[in-house]
């Protein structure tokens, strides 16, 4: 199926800034589920609210636009009522890590069948520009206007000290890298983080100084490196991105079924 | 089975919003951006089909058609 079968081209243009990279993560998105050859009918996807909350209203799957913070407690909801379908969890890195923080953490302990895409721009992109969990130390946003001084999570420790059965990280320049990791996410029977740092030109970029959308990827090009290289030994300053932990682990909803079994059987 | 050759450049300006992410990053410098700040193919026949723009466009806006396809 072409990509554009799994749009609501009605909806296009799209309501994100010039450059801004959420529009990136649909598209990486769209295709690896364009090479698992997933059905529409098999696909649920929630989201929260934010910016990057907006990326259900344009794709054509089963689609929940619920509240902020709460889209993987919708998500699991709906897993555990249809196990059978492949539950998809976009969030932005406050709706995840901010007030849905407690949501995050528990989901990936119990392992459940949720693949969960953090789109990190370091900032609350919908409402102007405030810090987020992610901001980091340093950074400036309109909330933090002489610096920001608390200090960020490291989204892919969190994820693996939580419990996720697969954590990774990758960015909107590496494009080809974004399609291939999103897809074994989805494959992975159980929970997976796939984290995605993706430029917010407007309020991050602009805060701290960091140029367009172009140069904002230049950052991201420059400034990582794949998992375990070389350089990144020499210069611990660089961010690792690849996949960080990928184990098979019992699934919640499996374990769930055969609970279930044992309760029928004792009637 | 030889390397994929452009058949068209598909760019719907109608949804590019003139990031200029495709026109900067093309290895082959085909892209350039008209005088609305909308991308368009300027040297098609440099393409080599790598599909980069198509994959980073955030706007979803370009498309790579190829022979094969
Ligand atoms: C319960 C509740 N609290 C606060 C808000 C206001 N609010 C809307 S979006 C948002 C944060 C968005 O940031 P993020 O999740 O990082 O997404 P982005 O816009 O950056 O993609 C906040 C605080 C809300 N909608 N609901
Ligand atoms: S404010 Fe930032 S996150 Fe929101 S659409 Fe604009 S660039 Fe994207
Ligand atoms: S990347 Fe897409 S939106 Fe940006 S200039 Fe190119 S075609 Fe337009
Ligand atoms: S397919 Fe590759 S070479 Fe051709 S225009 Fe796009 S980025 Fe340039
Ligand atoms: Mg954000």
């Amino acid at each position: 199926m072409a990509i554009k079968d799994y749009l609501r081209e009605r909806f296009f243009p799209h309501m994100w800034c010039p450059g801004c990279g959420h529009g990136t993560v649909l598209n990486g998105m769209l295709r690896a589920i364009e090479n698992l050859a997933l059905e529409k009918n098999d696909i649920v996807m929630v989201s929260g609210i934010g910016c990057s909350a907006r990326i259900t209203g344009y794709v054509d799957f089963h689609t929940l636009h619920t509240i902020h913070g709460r889209a993987l407690a919708f998500a699991t909801g709906v897993k555990m009522s249809r196990p059978d379908l492949n539950l998809i969890v976009p969030m932005g890195d406050g709706d995840a890590l901010a007030i849905g923080g407690n949501h995050f953490i528990h989901a990936a302990r119990r392992n459940i069948d949720i693949t969960a895409i953090i789109m990190n721009n370091r900032i609350y992109g919908m409402t102007g520009g405030q810090f987020s969990p992610l901001t980091g130390y340093g950074k400036m946003a309109t909330t933090a206007p002489y610096a920001n001084i608390d200090h960020a999570f490291d989204t892919v420790s969190l994820a693996i000290s939580a419990g996720a059965t697969f954590v990774a990280r990758t960015t909107t320049y590496h494009v080809k890298q974004l399609t291939d990791i999103i897809q074994k996410a989805i494959q992975h029977k159980g929970f997976s983080v796939v984290e995605v740092l993706t430029q917010c030109p407007t309020y991050f970029g602009r805060k701290n100084k960091e140029g367009g959308a172009v140069e904002m990827l230049e950052n991201y090009k420059n400034s990582t490196t794949p998992v375990g290289s070389q350089a990144g030994q020499v210069n611990p300053d660089l961010i690792e991105r690849g996949i960080f932990v990928e184990k098979q682990m019992p699934e919640y909803c499996s374990e769930y079924s055969k609970i279930i079994q044992k309760a029928v059987k004792r009637k | 089975m030889g390397k994929p050759k452009l058949k068209e450049l598909h760019i719907r300006q109608d949804w590019c919003k003139g990031c200029g992410i495709c026109v900067h990053f093309c290895p082959q410098k085909v892209l350039e951006l008209d005088d609305k700040d909308k991308a368009f193919a300027a040297r098609p026949q440099d393409c080599i089909s790598c599909r980069l723009c198509e994959l980073r466009c955030p706007d979803l806006a370009i498309e790579v058609e190829t022979e094969e396809e």
